[in-house]
């Protein structure tokens, strides 16, 4: 029962870097390796900022206003540096490794006998894992709703119009250099925001905890489209916290089995490209099935 | 007198500049196009035709001359400033339409062309009566399809509604570059005369590149030829109204 609620807690807490992926990798159509970087950007920050005595909740926060600074950098590199996005990326998230040991002074960092947003009194009060269940479910409610809220406005279609037709866009008067770099700031803010998160609920910051990220969050996203098929874009967007929660109880089994916790980014990649090639084998066995009632019918 | 709208003057636009490879492809372009014209455009492959409308919508900037729309110098303006007075229909029905957005949506994205885009909502419901009477007008089926993605439609509806999308906000000037060359002869004579209807309705000011003499001739009230980018062939009104295809044929075998 307790693994259960833990699973769910650790997945709607991770669900932030699920939705913060969906802007670029889903909505402007690339894939954006800067996240890697700033999941330990803004566990870093979040911790030494606690650590010098921030509350909590504005450590967080700025935690999502320096992950926004570096997808400024990417979008800034990809769009007016004309460099290829996949490498604007990898360059930022490389320059955060060294950033990250700064901020921090050392590879590692504990919260330990320091306040977090998890030692409030209401969540304290809490049976064990509840609290991150609960302020897990309050972040990605004012998350989700925002983000839907948003992609309903005037901009919100003009940045999703980016995403789908650029020429098209720029021809109707959408500045689609500011919509990817504004796409690109709020993704990783949103990630940073999910590392300070993370951070606490851990009660420390790594320098290598970002590795493997963009795998967990794009897991989230397929994951959560495989399990939900069709349906409309506020309902994906609601399907990604689902998928980060469900991406959970598969890790939960997989440890059940008697895998250590090293082998789950290997487990990870290898659940991400089984969801990824589903289509081809679904063809595949679409196929097989035609063949077969081909022969059926001769016999 | 008609007030020129868009002037051109002198203009030159090179590709592949300071390279071996420089090649002129405006070579001191004039025209002058004036409030209401309906220009079509002709010229052999490589005359500069498509690059005249990329020099007009900003995606290609100029090596000289100048610009004037109303008189003002537009030639440094961006592609996205420009969308305020100019609207496009693009060759390939892909371009036209964002793919995975309804046809309810791309008519609403249209609505805004040129406009700033804010955090207000965006307020689709109480435009989709509208939308429904707009698309019926185009008798292909589109009004039953908006809220389908335009990805699911056919070449023949996206591009009637790239179409309907560029002159949903009047423009002041809208250029369509072969915008009935990729659909097939039937679909493309229907688009052809919806243009037609439409552009001398709403009076617009058009520039429309076509392979087609006939539809050349037929539509519009001036017809330019296009050459080693200069405009070598400019006429309209009743000269225009008398010229054959035999002529324009000749024509094009004195050039070449």
């Amino acid at each position: 029962m307790s693994l259960a609620v833990s699973a769910i807690g650790q997945g709607l807490l991770w669900a932030v870097l699920g939705v913060g992926l969906f802007l670029t990798f889903r909505i402007l159509d690339f894939a954006d390796m800067t996240v890697e970087g700033t999941f330990p950007l803004g566990a870093a920050t979040a911790v030494a900022a606690i650590s010098n005595g921030m509350n909590p909740l504005l450590a967080t926060l700025l935690a999502f206003v320096i992950g926004a600074l570096a997808g400024l950098i990417t979008g800034l590199l990809y769009t007016k540096g004309h460099i290829p996005i996949l490498l604007a990326g990898i360059l930022v998230m490389t320059a955060c490794y060294s950033v990250n040991l700064r901020i921090m002074g050392r590879a590692n960092v504990s919260l330990l006998g320091k306040s977090t947003l998890f030692k409030n009194h209401l969540l304290a009060a809490l049976p064990q894992y509840f609290d991150s269940v609960v302020l897990g479910t309050i972040i990605m409610v004012v998350i989700t709703t925002i983000v839907i809220y948003f992609l309903q406005t005037e901009l919100g279609q003009g940045f999703i119009a980016t995403g789908d037709n650029q020429t098209m866009a720029r021809s109707l008067g959408i500045n689609t250099d500011n919509m990817k770099i504004m796409g690109l700031m709020v993704s990783n803010g949103l990630i940073a925001f999910g590392g300070a998160l993370v951070a606490q609920n851990n009660g420390y910051a790594d320098v290598n905890m970002g590795i493997g990220i963009i795998v967990i969050a794009l897991a989230s996203i397929i994951i959560g489209e495989v399990a939900f098929g069709d349906l409309t874009l506020n309902q994906r967007l609601v399907a990604v916290t689902l998928g980060s929660i469900l991406y959970r109880f598969v890790l939960l089994l997989v440890l059940k089995l008697g895998f250590s916790a090293n082998d789950l980014n290997l487990i990870s990649a290898i659940i991400l490209a089984l969801c990824m090639m589903l289509p081809v084998f679904k063809n595949v066995l679409n196929f097989k099935h035609i063949l077969k009632r081909g022969l059926d019918t001769n016999d | 007198m008609t007030k020129p709208l868009l002037e051109l003057k002198d203009v030159v636009l090179k590709v592949n500049r300071n390279t071996p490879e420089e090649i002129t492809i405006l070579n001191k372009l004039n025209l002058t196009i004036n409030a209401g014209d309906f220009i079509t455009v002709l010229g052999s492959n490589g005359a500069g035709k498509s690059t005249l409308f990329n020099a007009i919508g900003g995606d290609l900037s100029i090596d000289g001359g100048q610009i004037l729309l109303n008189g003002k110098d537009i030639a440094h303006d961006s592609v996205e400033k420009r969308t305020r007075f100019l609207a496009r229909v693009f060759q390939d029905p892909k371009l036209g339409t964002a793919p995975r957005m309804t046809v309810a949506e791309n008519l609403l994205l249209a609505e805004r062309r040129g406009q700033h885009r804010g955090l207000m909502p965006r307020g689709l419901n109480r435009h989709l009566d509208h939308y429904k009477e707009l698309t019926a007008t185009m008798h292909n089926g589109l009004d039953e399809r908006l809220t389908t993605a335009t990805g699911n439609l056919s070449g023949g509806q996206r591009q009637a509604l790239s179409f309907l999308m560029a002159t949903l906000k009047r423009p002041e000037i809208l250029l369509l570059d072969e915008h009935t060359a990729a659909l097939d002869p039937r679909t493309g004579q229907d688009l052809m005369r919806l243009t037609n209807e439409r552009v001398s309705q709403d009076k617009l000011t058009c520039l429309m590149i076509t392979h087609h003499m006939e539809d050349a001739l037929t539509y519009g009230n001036r017809l330019i030829v296009l050459h080693h980018g200069k405009v070598t062939f400019d006429v309209a009104g009743a000269d225009k109204a008398a010229l054959t295809t035999e002529k324009l044929y000749s024509f094009f075998a004195e050039i070449e």
